[in-house]
């Protein structure tokens, strides 16, 4: 009974619940809140320094963000694109190398598994990244195709870089010809001796980029960007801060803002694109994919049954899981986020809700708010309107060149 | 030439759904990759002067439906009802005479009448089966007024013997068949018979919970008008699925042999056509494959066509078989021991007991085959002498020999022989010596020859799980499949396996009523 | 003589709770228990000098926490402690650890496949599906679906509508559940040998089925049903040993005036003009009471304790035929040091949780063989704990009580009944699998009980050993438990009940036989429960 040393080693995990990220050595001293959490078993802050200073560092310079615990997948091989254009709703032949694509995947019954950002990274090169596991069903996907996937959580260390002054970061940081990449466009660049990826991507609705890196070079990129960050404003943040901001630019979170189909317990949670604001992601006119038949069923016959809405909310106090009304006693929802946006002065919300309220119906809703103050609950029914999302629509998030500030 | 539908497969079931459709007017092409039609009904000549049905053997459940719906014209194979008998080394053989035994030899009188008293009650559960398998498998969720009152038909009947009756029906369902066996009969190898039969063609013995399915499976068959009847057909199964070819060419289907199907064309979830190996490309608005769903799922439709969910479902299925195939070319005529000359026609079984089919049954589970298998045998040319020049053939079903062989069936095959053929030897001394020809079809010898994955003849295991809505899995019960305009006939769709031809029909009667999902 | 109103024959758990609750009701209950100690097969015993053994059930979760609630058990001194975990060590060295955390889970289940540690935890999403519908049943008196009378319709009505609240693809995939093996349903999620054979046990654990057996999937859902404070599935230790739990059910049933008679063994039930009037003590005494509840298994109780011609044949037939079957065996060792498992890293959390040396199903299935043959496994599959690790209370410091349930043993030995050297054999078999794994083990063993079914038999009633009082088997479920037309509680005899784990749900330390029978009980006496709350919806 002998065992190698590697498997041996690899029985020690046990001793530590939430691992370190590749970046922490240089993120655990800024963390002088310390408050931690564990985000897919790693450990990442919920805030910094102050979430409050750390949202205006979003939308006035600059954030970094470690997005490390992002699951990560790498789909490789000649099928690597009919793979994903099987998965996915998007039409992934429509993807050219060097762009990232927003999307969504669905069971057989058209119920939303996850969503994340596919990168293409070359002709037959991918990476997914997204909140839920799923290597069960991309291996089973791949099933008698051409394609490798391995997920790389571990490996790939993940940062967001986000706010006005984040191409003036990048820049600094000597990435030549980062002012190339348009929205959703990514390119390879120097680093290390190696290679880091940049897409100007984000989930903050603002000018904003992510890198990603070999887990062994984490710590140089860091350094390389806080150097470079020093007289853009550059601030590390945690997540209660990425979360205002994601509120404000209308971006949903799996199994925060909707139960992903391969968790729900309850046959009623589930949803389909549709109802979940994803519609326009689904390409009706690609090839056959997961949850194609079902979701193009619903559609026609009308079996839609809930409806993911952004809403506006009357005064300041936010709405967090608030129950969403129509007319005086009728329940017709609940709010899955809230905030009152700084950026926008608005007291917003994302809701779902059963239609036809949300889709049909748009007036006459309200929302039941508990607001505990001093230990009493202050109980009120606010008016509520269905508005556009995102909340906060910024221009710089998508101007070419991108401007320095 | 344009067609309606293309069938492909021209098994049995494929041949009863080509019929069926052309029947109703539909111009209907079926494919077989084979040089004949009839997939595992066949007759074949195994040596020189020595011919006997491919795979299976014996008729116990054509159905009177099929045969009335295709205008099956059985004259040409149908044949007297033969007894079972249960061979003992030691003793006389007890026969079971009639449809499964209405009277019985061999043993004492009131076993007789014990034996006489469960074969009533599980007559009358299997009746009750029956009425499930006569029509599409019941849909979950979505039940129509139609769909209540046949429940409620069903619920009357149950009843129809009185509640305690009805109290055993829903206490027995999921039993096994040792336990049910144990309750009611004392001598062993009666039990050891029904054990056999309960469990033929499934991975499980009969001390595994639900076994008593086997059974009552089999007594939902009936043939020449009675549950439980069984007979050899002349001129070997091979003369069956001719009758099956006759009725499908009269209704105006067009069969092509020697044309094997390389892919199902689809596009975005709407199947349309087929192209064969050699390239040609035939379309159609109804593709019906009355062949393995996982051929149909894993090899004909492209992956990207679809679903991952139903994809999985597909490999999740258990097709492994657990039956082989001994076909015997013999210089003379076998004597096996305590039987009479006459009851040589009939189906010879050799299980001692309920203990013997268990401890066959065990090695399966780890790849291993039976040191002392069970077995069916029959002697097709005592009945019809045409199948031998000189001589005699037999025809045995030997189980278990599991598909995946753990030390591969390269090595196994030469040594599971030599015990199949040692324990007929201790049955029927001499019959070594007048071997001229063995042939053993191992399961993988099975799927080579019939394509059959598995080499399972009920192209899935027909256990609980994998029946009903669950056949061959739930997104593609009832014929429908989730990719529009491909349907499902073969045995691995409901009812299941058999030559029965249901599975054809039924699915046939859901295209021509629409075919919606 | 004494009167009373309700004679409970036993003192095991199921009796003891539906004492608790007739005599909070208002009526006067004694319990006659032939043992100088009550809690059947949940109890603790000193059986060498400063250790408690729970010489028969060993950890706790299955039991109802509205029970505990109803009946006050904390109050009276019942304390669940949670475990970790736990681990089935592998031949090659290696081992697999099973964490509460989510993350180490995952994690020690990547380290033998990475497809399989993220494919848990859609397996645990189903089979906690599977357990929403059940688990409200256990609390309910199963309906009988030839009575036609208006409750049981109703109820069926109710389970009709339960199961027509699911999508038609949940219905299906729970049709599929219900019938299949623990293998072939892991089979559909795990590649991993030992995370199979880890995931199996609950599948197997008390039957007389292998994990190859269809219907052992849905054993697996009986194991999985349990919780501890809210925590489903979870796990735990009684405070003091099992015994804790039935010396709390008896401390609450006495404080509300209850009594309990022990050394009472109960000869006969004694029946007039079809109806139960008292019972007939071994020694000669009689005690009649108006109603006999029976906590005895449903064989002892009919073939045994009642005569057969005041039965009706049929259901003498089908107790005849219901299935027992024990299918395990135990061993109570008290241990002068905590035992050394050299394949854990120093300070693994595993040591405190269950722990197996079976590391995959083709052993576990062969084990089940060599019971069919009458034998007890060659190659046994144990669960093994060390209750000491988390509670002090059960042997002297620095010492530890080990339970090791083994599996498989047969009733009999090759048709015969077991001998001394057999079951000498059979401890032997068990010291040496652990001895394997754990150098000097031997030489730890202070003191050791070993108990075949025999054994089980003869002290605690349990007809062949069976710790289920029947198997859980589809035709002895639900409204087929024990009898068809005899699943709610009451016989043939006018008076007599049965309250025991041979009834709805079934077996493990778990109260739920024992409140429905009393709720029966109440109703045909057309009283009240002082208190019987709901099943709690905890999913």
């Amino acid at each position: 009974m002998t065992l190698d040393p590697i498997r041996k080693a690899e029985q020690e995990h046990f001793r530590t619940l939430l691992m370190p990220t590749p970046f922490h050595p240089r993120l655990a001293p800024l963390v002088e809140t310390q408050s931690w959490y564990g985000w897919a078993g790693m450990l990442v802050a919920h805030s910094v320094f102050d979430e409050e200073l750390e949202y205006f560092a979003i939308r006035s310079t600059a954030a970094l963000f470690d997005i490390s615990p992002m699951i990560k997948y790498r789909i490789t091989g000649p099928d690597a694109e009919r793979c994903l254009n099987r998965l996915t709703v998007r039409d992934v032949s429509k993807q050219k190398v060097g762009r990232v694509q927003y999307t969504a995947w669905c069971d057989d019954e058209g119920h939303v598994l996850d969503d994340g950002t596919l990168f293409r990274l070359g002709a037959a090169d991918f990476r997914l990244c997204c909140q839920e596991r799923h290597l069960p069903w991309l291996l089973d996907t791949a099933r008698g195709m051409d394609v490798a996937i391995r997920e790389e959580t571990q490996e790939i260390a993940g940062l967001a870089l986000q706010g006005p002054t984040s191409f003036a970061v990048l820049s600094k940081a000597g990435f030549d010809g980062v002012e190339a990449l348009r929205p959703f466009q990514l390119a390879e660049f120097d680093h290390d001796g190696g290679k880091v990826m940049i897409s100007r991507t984000g989930f903050t609705g603002d000018l904003g980029y992510e890198l990603f890196v070999p887990a062994t070079a984490a710590l140089s990129l860091w350094d390389r960007l806080w150097e470079a960050g020093r007289l853009h404003g550059l601030n590390a943040i945690g997540y209660n801060a990425l979360n205002r901001a994601r509120i404000e630019a209308g971006f949903i979170v799996a199994n925060g803002d909707f139960v992903t189909a391969e968790t729900a317990l309850r046959a009623d949670r589930v949803r389909m694109p549709d109802e979940i604001g994803l519609d326009w992601l689904v390409d009706v006119d690609k090839v056959q994919f997961n949850g194609r038949s079902a979701i193009l069923a619903a559609r026609k016959n009308g079996t839609l049954k809930h409806v993911l809405v952004g809403l506006e909310i009357d005064d300041n106090t936010p709405a967090e899981a608030a129950i969403v009304y129509h007319g005086n006693k009728r329940e017709v929802g609940l709010i899955s986020a809230a905030i009152w946006s700084p950026t926008a002065k608005r007291n917003i919300a994302i809701a779902s809700l059963e239609r036809p309220y949300g889709s049909e119906i748009l007036d006459d809703l309200w929302v039941e708010i508990y607001a505990l103050r001093e230990l009493k609950y202050h109980k009120m029914m606010k008016r509520a309107r269905v508005v556009e999302r995102p909340f906060v629509k910024l221009a710089r998030r998508s101007a070419n060149p991108p401007a320095r500030f | 030439m344009s067609f309606d539908a293309i069938i492909i497969g021209g098994g049995h079931n494929g041949l009863t759904a080509a019929a069926t459709l052309a029947k109703a007017g539909r111009k209907v092409l079926l494919l077989e990759a084979a040089d004949t039609v009839g997939g595992g009904a066949s007759t074949v000549e195994f040596a020189p002067g020595f011919r006997t049905s491919g795979l299976a053997h014996i008729i116990n459940r054509l159905d009177p439906d099929v045969v009335k719906a295709i205008g099956l014209d059985t004259s040409g194979f149908e044949a007297t009802a033969m007894p079972t008998a249960i061979l003992s080394e030691t003793s006389e053989a007890i026969v079971l005479r009639g449809a499964y035994g209405e009277s019985i030899d061999g043993v004492g009188k009131e076993e007789a009448a014990a034996f006489a008293a469960l074969r009533k009650k599980l007559l009358f559960h299997a009746g009750l089966l029956r009425r499930f398998m006569k029509k599409p498998p019941p849909e979950l969720g979505n039940t129509s007024l139609k769909d209540l009152a046949a429940h409620a038909a069903t619920g009357l009947k149950l009843l129809s013997q009185g509640r305690e009756e009805a109290r055993d029906v829903l206490r027995m369902l999921l039993m096994n068949v040792a336990d049910i066996s144990d309750e009611f009969l004392t001598d062993d190898r009666l039990k050891g018979l029904l054990a056999f039969d309960a469990t033929l063609g499934l991975h499980l013995g009969p001390r595994s919970p639900t076994s008593l399915m086997g059974l009552y499976y089999r007594l939902t068959g009936e043939a020449l008008g009675a549950s439980g009847g069984q007979f050899l057909p002349r001129g070997g199964m091979g003369a069956v699925a001719q009758a099956f070819a006759e009725a499908a060419t009269a209704a105006g289907a067009t069969i092509r042999t020697a044309s094997p199907v390389r892919r199902i064309i689809a596009n975005r979830g709407l199947a349309g056509g087929v192209e064969l190996e050699d390239g040609e490309i035939l379309m159609a608005s109804t593709i019906l494959s009355a062949i393995h769903p996982r051929t149909t799922f894993h090899h004909l439709v492209d992956p990207a066509d679809t679903q991952t969910g139903l994809s999985r479902a597909i490999g999740h299925i258990r097709s492994n078989g657990d039956v082989a195939k001994l076909n015997l070319a013999l210089d003379k005529v076998p004597q096996f021991q305590g039987l009479s000359e006459a009851d040589h026609k009939g189906r010879l079984v050799i299980a001692r007991s309920m203990n013997h089919v268990e401890t066959a049954f065990n090695p399966s589970k780890y790849g291993e085959y039976s040191p002392d298998p069970v077995m069916e045998i029959t002697l097709p040319s005592l009945s019809d002498p045409k199948l031998a020049d000189t001589g005699c053939t037999l025809s045995a079903m030997v189980q278990f020999a599991p598909y995946a062989l753990r030390e591969g069936w390269e090595s196994g095959k030469p040594k599971f022989l030599e015990i199949v053929l040692d324990g007929l030897e201790r049955h029927a001394p001499g019959l070594r010596a007048s071997v001229e020809h063995a042939e053993l079809l191992t399961p993988a010898d099975i799927e080579t020859r019939y394509r059959m994955p598995g080499g399972h003849w009920s192209h899935g295991e027909m256990q609980p799980d994998q029946l009903l809505f669950n056949r061959p899995v739930h997104a593609a019960a009832g014929y429908s499949t989730p990719l529009e305009g491909l349907y499902l006939a073969s045995a691995g769709s409901h009812p299941g396996g058999g030559i029965s031809g249901l599975p054809g029909l039924l699915s046939a009667r859901h295209i021509l009523a629409g075919g919606s999902r | 003589m004494q009167k009373y109103d309700v004679i409970m024959i036993g003192g095991g758990h199921n009796g003891l709770v539906a004492a608790g609750y007739l005599q909070r009701a208002g009526l006067k209950v004694v319990v006659l228990e032939k043992n100088d100690w009550v809690g059947g097969a949940a109890t603790s015993r000193e059986l060498t000098e400063g250790f408690l053994y729970s010489n028969c059930s060993y950890v706790c979760s299955l039991f109802r926490p509205e029970i505990m609630r109803d009946l006050e058990l904390p109050r009276h001194g019942l304390q669940i402690i949670s475990y970790d975990g736990g681990a089935v060590f592998a031949r090659n060295g290696d081992y697999l650890g099973t964490y509460r955390d989510h993350e180490s889970h995952r994690r020690e289940f990547a380290r033998f496949s990475p497809r399989d540690a993220e494919a848990y935890d859609r397996y645990s999403r189903d089979v906690t599906r599977q357990c929403r519908f059940i688990q409200p049943l256990l609390m309910r008196t199963a309906p009988d679906p030839f009575s036609f009378r208006p409750r049981d319709i109703s109820e069926l009505v109710y389970l009709a509508r339960k199961f027509g609240d699911m999508g038609a693809a949940d219905m299906a995939a729970m049709m599929r559940f219900w019938t299949m093996s623990i293998s072939d349903y892991l089979d559909e999620y795990f590649e991993s040998p030992v995370i199979k054979a880890s995931l199996a046990i609950s599948g197997i654990i008390g039957t007389a089925l292998g994990p190859k057996s269809p219907g052992t999937a849905y054993v697996l859902l009986h194991h999985y049903m349990g919780e501890v404070d809210g925590s489903v599935g979870a796990w735990g230790y009684a405070r003091g040993g099992m015994g804790a739990v039935t010396k709390a059910l008896a401390a609450s049933f006495q404080s509300v005036g209850g009594t309990i008679l022990t050394g009472s063994e109960v000869d006969k039930v004694i029946t007039r003009n079809g109806r139960a009037i008292g019972v007939a003590l071994a020694n000669g005494d009689e005690v009649h009471a108006d109603r006999v509840v029976s906590n005895a298994d449903v064989k002892r109780t009919f073939l045994k304790l009642v005569d057969e011609k005041d039965l009706p044949d049929r259901f003498v037939h089908r107790v005849r035929h219901f299935k027992m079957r024990g299918s395990s065996g135990k061993l109570n060792i008290a241990l002068d040091s905590l035992p050394e498992f050299p394949a854990l890293p120093k300070d693994s959390r595993c040591l405190r949780g269950d722990m197996h040396f079976t590391d995959d199903l083709e052993r576990m299935e062969r084990g089940y063989d060599d019971w069919k043959a009458g034998r007890w496994s060659a190659d046994p599959f144990i669960d093994m704990m060390i209750p000491t690790t988390l509670d002090p209370t059960m042997a002297p410091p620095g010492k530890h009580f080990m339970s090791c349930f083994v599996q498989y043993c047969p009733p009999q030995v090759e048709g015969r009944d077991w001998t001394d050297a057999d079951r000498d054999a059979f401890a032997e078999t068990v010291v040496s699998q652990i001895s394997d794994y754990s150098p000097g083990f031997r030489d730890r063993i202070r003191h050791m009980e070993v108990r075949t079914p025999r054994e089980l038999e003869a002290e605690v009633g349990l007809t062949e050993g069976n710790i289920f009082q029947g198997e859980l088997t589809f035709d002895q479920l639900l409204f087929n438990r024990p009898v068809p037309g005899y699943a709610q509680y009451r016989s043939p005899i006018d008076g007599l009940y049965i309250c025991g784990s041979s009834t709805h749900p079934g077996g493990g330390v778990m109260g739920a036989p024992g409140r429905n029978a009393a709720a029966e009980i109440l109703r045909d006496a057309k009283m009240k429960p002082a208190q019987m709350r709901e099943a709690h919806d905890v999913l």
